[in-house]
């Protein structure tokens, strides 16, 4: 819970939405309107508030914010 | 037919130190006011200058949405900002229809020099995979034009001119050429630039360039005057539209004034000093004028460069002599710089847009802060106040390091 509320504040704070735009099941790019450099950008961020690091293919299975909370839970369990 | 495209000024946007719109810098230079101060920008300790002419009170938010601001360095959003202004005052809305009939085409000097410079300071604390990607599109000089075509839907060709000081001017020359071949009806053309950073004025200061008259601020940028000791460097953005005259009378625009001339030349010199002859500069605006098909005699009014620097001033008054010979002692000749600072890759937009005010309002604003002009320099620089003439046409000079020289001639708009 802790992860996914500090994912949920990264992702309104980059792309600039608010906490109520995101759900489990919500895309960055169709929901949240972000291009593929603010995908970018927004891995930049992840990398830098849990200290890990992001290869380019894993950011390119990374759509949804329940992607991302899952995935970061299981990079930050190892 | 398309030779004789005339080209008309139909709106202005700008920010600049004297203010936040055209509004704010026409009655700051009517009013003498001066737009310099103390640098607040970085710390200025170990700087030979810590004055600059900053822009104030600048909240980028209200033209761009906060997401977007943190994707652009402050020259974009200078240019986002002037030209949002230059539309609404243009009443110009580009629908599809004439989209692919409207060109932008911005100056910059620099480009994002500041973002430049942080940007290094996270590679080297946080290596290369931290680098933002909107870095580059952030810091390239040609997105200042492209933010304004993307968020205004202009279509046709958008470009950057990138001359130094002469950038502004260079591009409004050259905007009058687009819409003179006949490929376009309207362009958005100006300049912009923020380079008011630590690797700016230092490198400005290398260049012994800049004044250090950093206890008076307000007295700083003199031109003409024998105390003067370097320019002053400011920010912001100046945007004007340019509309071919029947495409701006079929849709009932308001036209401030003509664009009439345009003359670009080289010293072929020096990479900083202009040619001590003046010939460069001289050309040029006999081009500019040539170019308005009018002759020296028919210019009452010239927006000088005027720098405030030791050598541009004595040089450009020599220029002015040997293009407009006997004419040059009738001129009314000031330099705008002393009230707004040297805004580098901009400064020829301001000045346009000043220039364009006069002969408006046919009034020529001032050059502050001449208590004693230098030797040699004895052509009526209009000190320190402004003054009521017939202004039909005038000129505006912009002389850029590698010698590059623009001038650009406007004129009371006749039917």
């Amino acid at each position: 819970m802790e992860i996914e509320n500090k994912v949920r504040e990264i992702v309104c704070q980059q792309l600039d939405v608010g906490a109520e735009q995101i759900k489990m099941e919500t895309s960055f790019v169709d929901d949240l309107g972000a291009d593929s450099l603010a995908v970018v950008e927004l891995v930049l961020a992840l990398e830098e508030a849990f200290d890990i690091e992001i290869p380019d293919e894993d950011t390119e299975t990374l759509s949804t914010f329940k992607d991302v909370v899952t995935y970061i839970n299981s990079k930050t369990s190892n | 037919m398309t030779a004789n495209r005339r080209v008309v000024i139909t709106g202005m946007g700008s920010i600049s130190p004297l203010g936040l719109d055209v509004k704010s810098l026409w009655d700051g230079l009517l009013s003498g006011r001066s737009g310099i101060g103390l640098i607040t920008r970085f710390d200025t300790t170990d700087f030979a200058t810590k004055i600059a002419g900053e822009v104030k009170d600048f909240d980028p938010e209200k033209w761009i949405n906060k997401r977007e601001v943190r994707q652009m360095d402050r020259f974009i959003h200078f240019a986002v900002a002037a030209a949002d202004e230059a539309l609404k005052n243009a009443d110009l809305t580009i629908g599809d229809d004439i989209a692919e009939k409207v060109g932008t085409l911005v100056g910059v000097g620099l480009g994002g020099l500041e973002t430049i410079e942080n940007t290094k300071m996270v590679l080297e604390e946080k290596g290369p995979r931290r680098i933002s990607p909107y870095f580059i599109p952030g810091i390239i000089s040609n997105l200042a034009p492209g933010q304004i075509s993307i968020r205004y839907n202009a279509k046709g060709p958008s470009i950057t001119t990138t001359t130094a000081c002469s950038s502004a001017s260079h591009a409004l020359g050259d905007a009058l050429n687009w819409i003179r071949s006949g490929i376009v009806d309207v362009m958005i053309a100006g300049g912009a630039e923020s380079t008011i950073s630590p690797l700016g004025i230092g490198g400005f200061n290398a260049l012994k360039a800049l004044s250090t008259r950093n206890d008076s601020p307000e007295t700083a940028s003199r031109p003409f005057d024998r105390d003067r000791d370097g320019f002053i460097m400011s920010e912001g953005a100046g945007i004007l539209i340019l509309e071919e005259l029947e495409f701006a009378k079929k849709r009932g625009a308001r036209i401030y004034a003509e664009l009439t001339g345009y003359g670009a030349t080289a010293d072929a010199n020096h990479i900083t000093s202009p040619a001590p002859d003046g010939a460069g500069a001289i050309r040029c605006m006999q081009m500019a004028v040539r170019s308005a098909g009018i002759n020296v005699e028919d210019i009452q009014y010239i927006n000088a460069h005027g720098t405030s620097t030791p050598i541009n001033d004595p040089l450009e008054t020599l220029a002015i002599k040997g293009a407009f010979g006997d004419h040059a002692k009738k001129l009314a000749v000031s330099s705008t710089k002393s009230a707004t600072g040297h805004l580098l890759g901009a400064t020829g937009a301001i000045e346009a847009i000043a220039t364009v005010k006069a002969i408006e309002c046919q009034i020529a604003p001032p050059t502050l802060n001449l208590d004693n002009p230098e030797e040699g320099c004895d052509l009526d620089y209009v000190p320190k106040t402004p003054r009521e003439m017939k202004i039909d046409n005038a000129i505006s000079n912009s002389l850029g390091f590698g010698g590059t020289n623009a001038t650009i001639t406007i004129s009371k708009f006749k039917d």
